[in-house]
């Protein structure tokens, strides 16, 4: 998932990166600074008498719609936990626990037969949409056939193995899924019907995209409208120029506490319109208690120096990467895109980002502690399974037996900060390799999707993949699938346009193959990355960090390493 | 004839002059102003400010290559110096706390390397504020040169020659007098630096200086046109014109000997006046980004690289921004200077 950029703009305010989720096997330990377990919060205790109080929170810009079906961002993913539900879900606790699917509208995970084709659910008696209406399996099935109707941004990538689905992608206004979703009012008994077996169906149907709602819902993106939820808050107002707020659902009562826990604050409102750099002064202030956007580089000192136990580090499954453009010169020639990854320094990278705190350099595409990865670095001087240092020499001789040095490259970057300071690096060095290369900065509104078309004619871009949910294919499949690109597409997010059939079909099998044996499949993603990375049509950059800065009233702060900070859990008083 | 003659006319002036009867003449005008404006302490002060600030930036490359001994324009983001006999970091990596972010190396005040410390690419200060300066002055010169010789020719033909010469000439000054200076600007910049100019067999590229020069030129010419056009059309009316055109004289000769001369102090005063103008015109372009492009650094482009440190290692915006001041309030104290010497009664600031 690519999420919005989270780095301020020198001049203007900026959007600011963030991220989607994290993390697999929930190894990587938290960083926070009371050294306290994975994603536990710095204050403990009884959770008694902690209930109440008004959660303020900041940024510096909305999130756009606010419809779970529509919405791929991380900053309203993450108030969607609090909100919306699905059948089943990522357990919403901190710490390695929290990449566990667990049972939430349903009241178990599914049984699984037909080979991996059908999966059957029963939905909970009992649980009220927050306008007091109860939930049926009218409102699942209503609600998988709105995806569709409202062309939610993974319909044809994710639920298309739905029976039915080719129909509703083809015509969505009479969406119908017949076949394909199948519910029984007396049993509360709903049952999806998959074409073929897929080992991320479990993941997908937790996605937000899959939120259970009315099915009085708009067959169109609501937009500004709320719809009514099932989690312990609703949206009460939302202008996209002022502030989001949050309030008690009158009809939630907890279900699941793994699931859907009940939230502490009584109220959450988020304000929008300030700079990142108003936000660190505010959250310091207390006069915010947490800033969705990422501290602006010149602040990490002082928040690491004077608020350090306001400050929580978390690693992420993420990877910042260049696109080598494989269609157009010069990065059609495969020596010429291995020279990149040999040259690129990605100690300088890490510094740029903010230090060896806060990234690491990457080698793989998968990244550390993900699915299917594996050690190795195809691109690192001496040899060995992990980044040491860049090869200019390598490089340049590559770049010499390319013949295409001399040739013009743009460099485009999103246009905040450390985005446009790794670009000014990488427009140094590939004029130390031999090219003329210009740096194209473009808003953080654009450039993902003016990277995407080929239209554009980008040779090389900087940009950054956060996990959906933990699987091998949400990294390699999508970003380098010949399915994943498609020419003159905004979306057609196989940037570097590389379609490799013969790696396809490997990714087909490792996929087949995850049905039954995940550990044998994960084994063969880790191959199949290393193939990839041969072909060079990537450059992995970093593994990044992600810092959270709270008010000091805050406490109970926990990090899901699916959906980040719970913000619901955290305590203000 | 020379008795209807102004001051200004052509042949009198900055050499001295002796009558047919061998009696001294009084010095020319452009004698006595020059005169003035050496014994004007303001005008000497800035002029030698300014050639202070000329001369550090021309040699920039002397500095950069053989005492700083370093590469201005490449990245340096995991390099080390040598500070004090030990080897440090440029980019340091932050210990205190919880060890984030990153901070470059602050300023040495060793002339020997990093003066006034590096920015967020690891590079020398000191040596691109040498360099920026240099494309801030060369830029701001230039579009000032151009400004006030396109100014001044439209403002006297347009003046002169008046009728539907005068009325098509103002109203295209009326046109761009008409977008605010920074939007007319910021549109021209973000047009042109995209793909360039191309004027048929003419390309200029999208990072060529030539570009923000060119727009700079073209935005200021209606503040320079506009006061000589009304200088001329006052001109045109007095009495040793008429007497020239009454003699026979053709309207080459008129503008050439009689308008030219005397417009000439007033595009002088402009001058510095518009090199200032310009230079902070320059620097906020670049500031924004769209005005000199990379590899290249003005003063602009190095305040907006300092931005994003301004509270660890503020020396990075402010330096530039200090050249600036200094550079600017030198360029006007020198206009103002060189208006009171060549004509105290111009008001030529005050309709800027």
């Amino acid at each position: 998932m690519w999420v919005t950029p989270r780095y301020p703009a020198a001049a203007a305010a900026a959007a600011a990166i963030l991220l989607t989720v994290t993390a697999c096997g929930g190894s990587s330990p938290s960083t926070s600074p009371t050294g306290g377990p994975a994603g536990s919060s710095s204050a403990t205790g009884d959770a008694a008498g902690h209930t109440g109080g008004t959660l303020h929170l900041v940024a510096q810009s909305a999130g756009g719609t606010l419809d779970p079906q529509v919405n791929y961002t991380l900053q309203y993913w993450q108030l969607y936990q609090a909100t919306y539900d699905q059948l089943i879900t990522y357990a919403r606790v901190g710490g390695s626990q929290s990449v566990d699917l667990v049972p939430d509208l349903a009241t178990a995970m599914p049984k699984v037969s037909d080979g991996g084709k059908t999966y059957a659910f029963t939905l909970r008696q009992g649980i009220r949409f927050s306008n007091g209406k109860p939930v049926t399996t009218a409102d699942v099935v209503a609600s998988f056939r709105r995806i569709f109707k409202v062309a939610s941004p993974n319909a044809g990538s994710w639920y298309n193995v739905l029976v039915g689905a080719d129909a509703c992608l083809k015509t969505p206004a009479t969406c119908t899924l017949d076949g394909g979703v199948v519910a029984d009012a007396k049993t509360g008994r709903i049952t999806f019907h998959l074409t073929q077996a897929d080992p991320q169906f479990e993941a997908q149907l937790a996605m937000p995209f899959a939120s259970i709602l009315p099915a009085s819902a708009p067959s169109k993106d609501a937009g500004t409208t709320p719809i009514p939820t099932t989690g312990p808050y609703y949206f009460s107002s939302y202008s996209p120029n002022s502030a989001l707020t949050m309030k008690r659902n009158p009809y939630f009562k907890q279900w699941s506490a793994q699931a859907e826990p009940a939230g502490y604050p009584d109220e959450i409102e988020e304000t929008f319109g300030l700079t990142a750099e108003s936000e660190v002064t505010a959250v310091e202030n207390n006069q915010a208690d947490w800033m969705y956007d990422a501290p602006p580089s010149d602040r990490l000192v002082e928040i690491s120096s004077k608020y350090s136990d306001r400050a929580h580090v978390n690693p992420l499954t993420a990877m910042w990467y260049l696109t080598l453009n494989s269609n157009i010169p010069p990065f059609n020639n495969v020596k010429a895109r291995q020279a990149i990854n040999w040259a690129v320094d990605r100690a300088a990278v890490v510094r740029l980002y903010g230090g060896t705190s806060l990234a690491q350099p990457a080698c793989t595409i998968l990244p550390p502690g993900f699915p299917g990865h594996r050690d190795f670095c195809n691109y690192t001087a001496g040899g060995g399974t992990t980044w040491t240092a860049p090869d200019l020499d390598k490089a340049k001789a590559l770049v010499q037996a390319s013949g295409t040095a001399g040739q013009q490259v743009g460099v485009v970057v999103q246009n905040d900060s450390v985005n446009k300071s790794i670009g000014s690096y990488l427009t140094s060095l590939l004029n130390q390799l031999g090219y003329k290369a210009t740096l194209k900065p473009l808003s953080n509104n654009i450039q993902f999707t003016y990277i995407q078309n080929t239209d554009n004619h980008v040779q090389l871009a900087l940009t950054q993949w956060y996990q959906d949910y933990p699987a091998a294919a949400d990294f390699l499949q999508v970003l380098l699938s010949c399915a994943s690109f498609h020419p003159h597409s905004d979306s057609s997010i196989n940037i570097a346009g590389y379609c490799n059939h013969s790696l396809d079909a490997k990714m087909d099998a490792a996929n087949t193959l995850g049905v039954t044996s995940p550990s044998a499949a994960n084994t063969q993603w880790g191959t199949i990355d290393e193939d990839y990375m041969k072909e060079s049509p990537l450059v992995p950059l970093i593994t990044p960090k992600l810092v959270d800065f709270t008010s000091s009233r805050v406490g109970h702060y926990q990090f899901s390493l699916q959906y980040y900070m719970l913000v619901d859990q955290l305590w203000v008083q | 004839m020379s008795d209807l003659h102004t001051p200004f006319e052509s042949g009198q002036g900055l050499v001295g002059a002796t009558t047919q009867d061998g009696a001294e003449r009084s010095p020319g005008p452009w004698r006595v102003a020059l005169s003035q404006l050496l014994h004007n302490p303001v005008a000497i002060a800035s002029t030698v400010m300014l050639v202070v600030v000329v001369g550090a930036c021309l040699c920039a490359p002397l500095y950069a290559h053989h005492i700083a001994h370093t590469d201005p324009f490449s990245s340096n983001v995991t390099g080390t110096t040598v500070v004090n006999g030990k080897r440090a970091a440029i980019l340091q990596q932050s210990t205190q706390g919880l060890g984030l972010g990153v901070v470059p190396i602050g300023p040495t005040w060793h002339l020997s390397g990093f003066f006034l410390g590096a920015d967020g690419q690891g590079r020398d200060v000191m040596s691109r504020l040498l360099y920026g300066g240099r494309t801030t002055l060369l830029i701001g010169t230039a579009s000032a040169v151009i400004c006030c010789v396109l100014g001044a020719l439209v403002g006297i033909v347009a003046g002169y020659l008046g009728g539907a010469t005068d009325w098509i000439l103002s109203r295209v000054l009326d046109v761009i007098w008409a977008f605010p200076v920074y939007l007319l600007a910021i549109c021209l910049s973000v047009v042109l630096l995209t793909s360039g100019l191309d004027l048929g067999p003419l390309h200029v590229s999208a990072g060529s200086l030539m570009l923000p020069i060119v727009i700079i030129a073209l935005i200021y010419v209606p503040y320079v046109a506009r006061p000589l056009r009304g200088h001329v059309l006052s001109l045109k009316e007095s009495e040793f014109v008429k007497a020239s055109v009454g003699l026979g004289a053709s309207e080459l000769r008129v503008l050439r000997r009689e308008l030219l001369p005397n417009v000439l102090p007033s595009v002088i005063v402009f001058l510095p006046l518009m090199i200032a103008l310009n230079m902070l015109t320059e620097s906020a372009l670049s500031f924004l980004s769209i005005g000199v492009q990379a590899p290249q650094a003005s003063w602009g482009t190095i305040i907006n690289d300092g931005l994003d440190l301004l509270y660890t290692r503020p020396w990075v915006a402010t330096a530039p921004g200090i050249m600036l001041v200094i550079t600017a309030v030198a360029f006007n104290l020198l206009g103002d200077a060189v208006r009171d010497a060549l004509d105290p009664k111009a008001k030529l600031r005050g309709s800027i």
